[in-house]
């Protein structure tokens, strides 16, 4: 069974059409770079898998289900948001307010509650910060807890918006290791979009490359070729292979700003 | 002092409005949502003062009208982030509709005074009735749509797509709150109702950053201000909402060099 299976989908945000007949599937136990320019659909292929998305067409199905929305297998970090103020709580009662309650009624923070918090916090090797309010901890720390809480229930796959945005190379090296350790000692598949495949490099199995309304999936050697991201853009890309790193560039005309666009890829 | 009627009254009512203040105000604060509290509150001056011109009780007025615009905000949601400008023209609108019915009244400034700064020693027997009624609904509300309220207030887009029910919870919280607001209005007036809905839960969230513990700590808080304050009116001949107002000040001001110190010490288990 695949983790995720895509079938002729198209995807919109809003009203603009993102991804156009995209068929595709992601293995069970990958670990899935999702990678693209801004705008090339991410997110709202991450929302979908979640069922928060309708498809315009084709189907997707997530475990061995169609998308919908709740699907208890599934744990979710999502893209932070800049405006929102870090509560005074301490991080532990922070999972536990997130260990899922779906149903109506007052949160049920007894002892097994507690007990799951601090096993997720455990697994992340975070179990220091269980006592510590959120608001005191350092960007690194915090998404430590954040990736906790997306670890609440044991779900079989993870899907991360952009966790490595705004955390520094030391601590993005350190945020993949425990990701990587997470992955093998629960058999999970992982799904993490970000805007760099370095720091994804040894971790990522597997690369899935949006543009323009197209995907490519496939091992990072394969899909990450200049002919692969020219046919994905429309326009020639290449790929500069450099010390163990790799930058995707603009093929001709090269300006400034194209290599700001790119370069980070 | 509690020989005398209007004082017991005045205690038992303000003790069962700070502890639905204190524990509403808790989620209020963790919502970041203290604006709409302040909102609602300028809400139920024209409600209280309509009420007052056709002849409703005024609490009464301004339940039915909280509560309807907490529904409404709960309604548009979304679309009401980032709109101050037009949720202030709305307040200014609503303060100014209170003071129109007000003039239709005669005898409008006792009454003005009353609305906007509460008039606690002025409870009587149905009011108190009425209050503990408000209450009983308001944290049985509270509790029904706790979970996932909190859940939601503290990972929103996680929420979302764990199929918690977040928009709903979130448009009955400002109903509730619209109830709380209401009861802390009869006891420090619709522009002093911060000092009791947020003055002790922000002091309570940065004193402790456990989440029961914050809300007994919100609750104590908000009780032993009210009841301070009563103390201190009666000693002092001073407005009780004054009192009440400057203690909560104090005690938020007094947990900004306290800072959070409990929660850095070993976790007991």
């Amino acid at each position: 069974m695949n983790a995720v299976t895509l079938a002729g989908a198209t995807l919109a945000y809003g009203e603009r059409v993102v991804l156009r007949d995209i068929s595709l599937a992601i293995g069970e136990r990958d670990f899935v770079a999702l990678l693209g320019p801004n705008g090339a659909g991410k997110t709202t292929l991450l929302r979908a898998i979640l069922g928060l998305v309708p498809l315009r067409a084709g189907s997707l199905r997530v475990l061995g289900a169609p998308a919908r929305r709740g699907h208890p297998g599934i744990g979710y970090l999502p893209q932070a948001r800049r405006a929102a103020p870090h509560p005074r709580l301490v991080a532990r009662d922070f999972l536990a307010c997130c260990a899922l309650h779906r149903r109506w009624g007052p949160p049920r923070l007894g002892r097994a509650v507690r007990r799951e918090a601090e096993a997720a916090l455990d697994l992340v090797g975070a179990a220091p910060l269980g006592p510590r309010p959120l608001a005191d901890l350092s960007g690194g720390e915090r998404q430590r807890v954040l990736l906790a809480t997306a670890l609440l229930g044991r779900p079989r796959l993870l899907l991360l918006d952009e966790p490595l945005a705004s955390l520094d190379p030391n601590v993005q090296r350190e945020a993949v290791l425990v990701l990587r350790r997470v992955q093998h000692e629960l058999g999970i598949t992982v799904l993490l979009s970000a805007h760099q495949i370095n720091p994804l490099l040894g971790a990522a199995n597997q690369v899935l490359y949006l543009a323009g309304g197209a995907a490519a999936l496939g091992p990072v050697d394969r899909v990450i070729t200049g002919p692969m991201l020219s046919r994905l853009y429309g326009a020639p890309m290449e790929v500069v292979r450099l010390g163990g790193r790799i930058f995707v560039l603009p093929g001709q005309a090269v300006t400034a700003e194209n290599v700001r666009d790119h370069a980070a890829v | 002092m509690l020989q005398y009627d209007f004082m017991q009254n005045a205690f038992a009512a303000s003790g069962i409005v700070a502890v639905l203040a204190g524990v509403v105000g808790c989620f209020l604060v963790l919502r970041g949502q203290t604006f709409a509290g302040h909102a609602l509150s300028h809400v139920g001056f024209a409600g209280a003062a309509a009420g007052l011109l056709v002849g409703v009780a005024p609490l009464w007025g301004m339940v039915g009208l909280t509560v309807l615009a907490g529904l409404v905000m709960g309604g548009l949601g979304e679309r009401l982030a980032g709109r101050d400008v037009a949720i202030g023209i709305v307040l200014a609108l609503a303060l100014a509709f209170g003071l129109l019915c007000l003039h239709f009244l005669t005898g409008s400034a006792v009454q003005a005074t009353a609305l906007l700064f509460g008039n606690v020693l002025g409870v009587d027997p149905p009011t108190l009735w009425a209050l503990g009624g408000l209450a009983v609904l308001s944290l049985g509300g509270l509790a029904v749509i706790s979970g996932p309220l909190l859940f939601a207030t503290l990972e929103p887009d996680l929420a979302e797509a764990k199929g918690v029910p977040v928009r709903p919870a979130a448009t009955l919280f400002l109903a509730v709150v619209a109830l709380a607001v209401a009861g802390a209005a009869q006891i420090v007036g619709v522009l002093l109702v911060f000092a009791l809905m947020v003055g002790p839960p922000a002091a309570a969230l940065r004193l402790t950053g456990r989440i029961g513990a914050a809300l007994l700590l919100s609750a104590g808080l908000a009780l032993a201000e009210a009841w301070a304050g009563l103390l201190l009116a009666y000693l002092s001949d001073w407005p009780t909402s004054f009192c009440i107002t400057a203690l909560s000040a104090g005690v938020y001001g007094a947990s900004l060099s306290a800072g959070g110190w409990p929660a850095r010490l070993p976790s007991r288990r």
